[in-house]
């Protein structure tokens, strides 16, 4: 398969970056955050995602959605990344859906897809624990209780977790801290009784919570996928995400850099513009070849988490890792190319920066991918 | 699309049964490399047999028309070729600066004659060929080149002095920039044109560089004729064909360090690093630099392919192998760099049989040419920030 969009997929890269760019430029990120929006995202623009079938692109046509794959979730996200729309397409789009529709039962499916597909139904993805992103250190406890589980522990960077209607929790029902045996992923309603969701303001105001576990009870329905099986689903979402957040930051990483050349043409100081200064003309240069190679490296992930799903693990950690790199290069370049006027809230620079941060750790940082690829290579 | 599935299932059936078990490894010296020329020599049997059956398949160059000695492949079928080639591990039959340089510069600028002249000497390995381009005030700033060709009669006259050509020594036939309008301004008073190197007039003088080794000749013109109908292109237009095939020099020298196939980086460093129990090598430091490293690789070599495919959809920017030259041979110094610091003193050895006349320090050595030759990082960013950005001044 080449190494390019398709046409269809060019005309959905079109459509999503006419209705993004329309509807959500940067000022309405800012302005979110300015009125301390209590859901932190536009429900009417949701709408409009679903109704142009964005939020059922992950979902198989049976269940209402379009049935499409991650090259076309990279797509949108890439036109989410240039704008920095807050939207719940990550976490319930691409990441609930995947996690149903690759594991879930048909009542599971039936239930819960056709809702995400309509825009209905917000869910999100609980799996970090600590600081850093570590999927085997869940410690969670589920233990069986009478006819289902009962969930005591807490999770944090729940991205959208204070929206949303369905968790997907990652729980720890055998084996220890650090073994890939003995998880399992819940379905859980987060208005249980024994839930506590804190939403927490991030660096990026985009939406993110902690939440708490204290004695939660959900069924034996409520299993998403085999009892102390769960590794292998959990790591094929992730795998997901991060080819979809990769591709958050490809978008982001051109648009910051798109930006920073336009201002080397206009910005002028000592009689000249500060694009005729060669210093400027390599870092740009640099920046923009390493964008190019990232971008490879991201559609070359994608391409094979469509096509070989069971061997995408290490080019997703390239794509992940080096997305990662490129992402904090072009903001770094970006704000110090701007000079003082990259420092200020005014400008919109900074808000790419904040990102490029989260979406960093966001289901590890390129540290991460790094020293997942030397595991893979047995070295 | 069925169609190029059998055609990937008849490549792979061919490969198997043609390329021998020893062409499947990877190349360990430059003796592996064939060159092809009137005085080539085969370095092993199964050398001499892969060769020639790729030869007779047309599969030297494989997506040359096959009236040219090609094999005729479309860009799938080529790029099919290439990715079952890669997955057996099977060698380059034929290196060739006139695969990769002059035979393209020639199917976009050549007469009829020349390249019926000079394709199928190309492709079945006949000729070698040699570039003669840089000057010893000519660098950098290529187009400032002095070398003369003089008008008399039917020929030119050439006179002048040529460095950094690779394989002179070697090579059977060059390509060669001259300047033919001393008057016009420097990028349009130069041609393109091709002569024997065993011509009257015609003396080399290999170069020792760092590594101990040659590659690279001093080539002299005293009064050599060649004739005006050798000229590629118009007169005085040699620098479209000069830049056009350049692209594809840059194009080659960004691969190599993709071709360095082999060992994994991550095993070689386990050899004299040594690992822990866990199997992780026992310098993080470096263990993390060789992670890095493999993901930049990655990256890279899906950018290489991604080039491929760009270009055949008709959305490439031309000065892209600028981009691809400038990541590429930085990321080849980078794995040398690794590779001395895995072999740590054992790699210093120079000249003893236990570090083959010390291959790994010299290829190390080697390397640093390569951000240079072909046009250099600064100037390869340059084209970037002129060309491709757009950036005022540049």
């Amino acid at each position: 398969m080449a190494l390019v969009l398709t046409e269809e997929q060019t005309m959905l890269r079109d459509s999503a970056r006419g209705l993004i760019s329309d509807k959500a430029p940067v000022s309405h990120l800012r302005q979110l955050r300015d009125s301390q929006d209590a859901a932190g995202f536009s429900r009417d623009l949701w709408k409009a995602f679903a109704e142009l079938g964005f939020s059922g692109l992950l979902v198989p046509e049976k269940f209402g959605g379009s049935g499409l794959g991650c090259v076309e979730a990279g797509v949108v996200m890439e036109e989410i990344g240039r704008t920095l729309m807050p939207s719940p397409f990550l976490s319930t789009a691409v990441l609930a859906a995947s996690a149903l529709s690759r594991g879930g039962s048909e009542a599971q499916k039936s239930a819960h897809l056709p809702k995400i597909s309509d825009g209905s139904l917000l869910a999100a993805f609980a799996i970090d624990e600590g600081a850093k992103h570590r999927p085997l250190q869940i410690k969670l406890q589920a233990v069986r209780s009478g006819n289902g589980f009962r969930l005591n522990g807490a999770k944090a960077f729940v991205v959208d977790g204070h929206t949303a209607e369905l968790l997907i929790v990652a729980a720890r029902t055998g084996g220890a801290a650090g073994e890939r045996e003995g998880l399992t992923l819940f379905l859980v309603d987060p208005r249980s009784k024994g839930i506590a969701i804190e939403r927490t303001a991030m660096v990026d105001s985009h939406n993110a919570a902690r939440i708490e576990f204290a004695n939660a009870e959900v069924d034996a329905d409520s299993v998403l996928g085999e009892v102390d099986q769960g590794a292998a689903l959990l790591e094929g979402v992730l795998n997901i995400g991060r080819g979809a957040v990769a591709s958050e930051m490809v978008g982001l990483s051109e648009e910051v850099f798109g930006r920073t050349v336009a201002y080397l043409k206009e910005r002028k100081q000592f009689g000249k513009l500060i694009g005729e200064f060669q210093a400027l003309q390599h870092r740009a240069a640099q920046l923009y070849i390493d964008i190019e190679i990232t971008r490879a490296a991201v559609l070359k992930a994608l391409q094979t988490l469509d096509r070989d799903f069971e061997h995408a693990e290490s080019a997703v950690a390239v794509a992940k890792a080096r997305a990662g790199s490129t992402a904090t290069l072009a903001v770094q370049e970006g704000v110090q190319m701007h000079g003082g006027m990259g420092m200020t809230d005014q400008f919109d620079i900074g808000f790419f920066m904040k990102r490029a941060r989260v979406c960093q750790e966001l289901f590890g940082d390129t540290n991460y991918h790094a020293d997942q690829l030397a595991r893979m290579k047995s070295y | 699309m069925s169609g190029l599935e059998d055609f990937r299932r008849e490549t792979r059936g061919w490969l198997e049964a043609n390329c021998p078990p020893e062409m499947r490894r990877p190349m360990t010296s430059e003796g592996d490399t064939f060159w092809g020329g009137r005085n080539a020599k085969f370095s092993s049997e199964p050398q001499r047999v892969w060769f020639e059956r790729m030869r007779d398949k047309g599969w030297t160059v494989p997506d040359w028309p096959r009236e040219y000695g090609g094999g005729g492949l479309d860009a799938a079928e080529h790029k099919v070729l290439r990715e079952e080639m890669a997955a057996m591990g099977a060698r380059s039959p034929l290196s060739s600066f006139g695969i990769w340089m002059l035979g393209p510069a020639l199917l976009k600028y050549g007469t009829e004659a020349q390249k019926k002249e000079h394709l199928p000497k190309i492709a079945a390995g006949l000729i070698r060929w040699c570039q003669g381009y840089s000057e010893p005030n000519a660098g950098s700033d290529l187009a400032s080149l002095q070398t003369r060709a003089d008008s008399d009669g039917d020929d030119y006259v050439i006179n002048g002095q040529k460095i950094w050509t690779s394989y002179a020594n070697y090579a059977d036939w060059i390509f060669c920039l001259v300047r033919t309008d001393p008057a016009a301004k420097k990028h349009d008073g130069i041609s393109f044109i091709l002569f024997d190197m065993a011509s009257k007039g015609v003396s080399t003088k290999p170069i020792l560089l760092i590594s101990g080794y040659s590659p690279f000749c001093e080539t002299f013109f005293d009064n050599v004729r060649v004739p005006k109908s050798h000229v590629v292109g118009a007169v005085n237009r040699g620098w479209d064909v000069a830049k056009y095939l350049l692209q594809h020099e840059r194009a080659m020298i960004s691969g190599m360090g993709e071709r360095g196939v082999g060992r994994p980086l991550g095993q070689v460093a386990a050899d004299s690093v040594g690992a822990d129990a866990q199997g992780r090598l026992e310098d993080s430091m470096l263990r993390s630099q060789i992670s890095t490293f493999e993901i930049d690789e990655a990256a890279l070599s899906a950018a290489a392919e991604r080039a491929v495919d760009l270009a055949k959809a008709g959305q490439s920017h031309p000065a892209f192998s600028s981009a691809m030259k400038y990541y590429g041979t930085e990321l080849n110094k980078r794995r040398h760099e690794i590779l001395m610091s895995a072999g740590g003193a054992d790699a210093l050895e120079w000249e003893s049989e236990r570090s083959k006349g010390g291959a790994r320090a010299r290829a190390w050595l080697r390397t640093k040419a390569n951000s240079i030759e072909g046009g250099t990082s600064e100037v390869m960013l340059g084209i970037v920030a002129k060309r491709i950005l757009d950036l005022p001044g540049a």
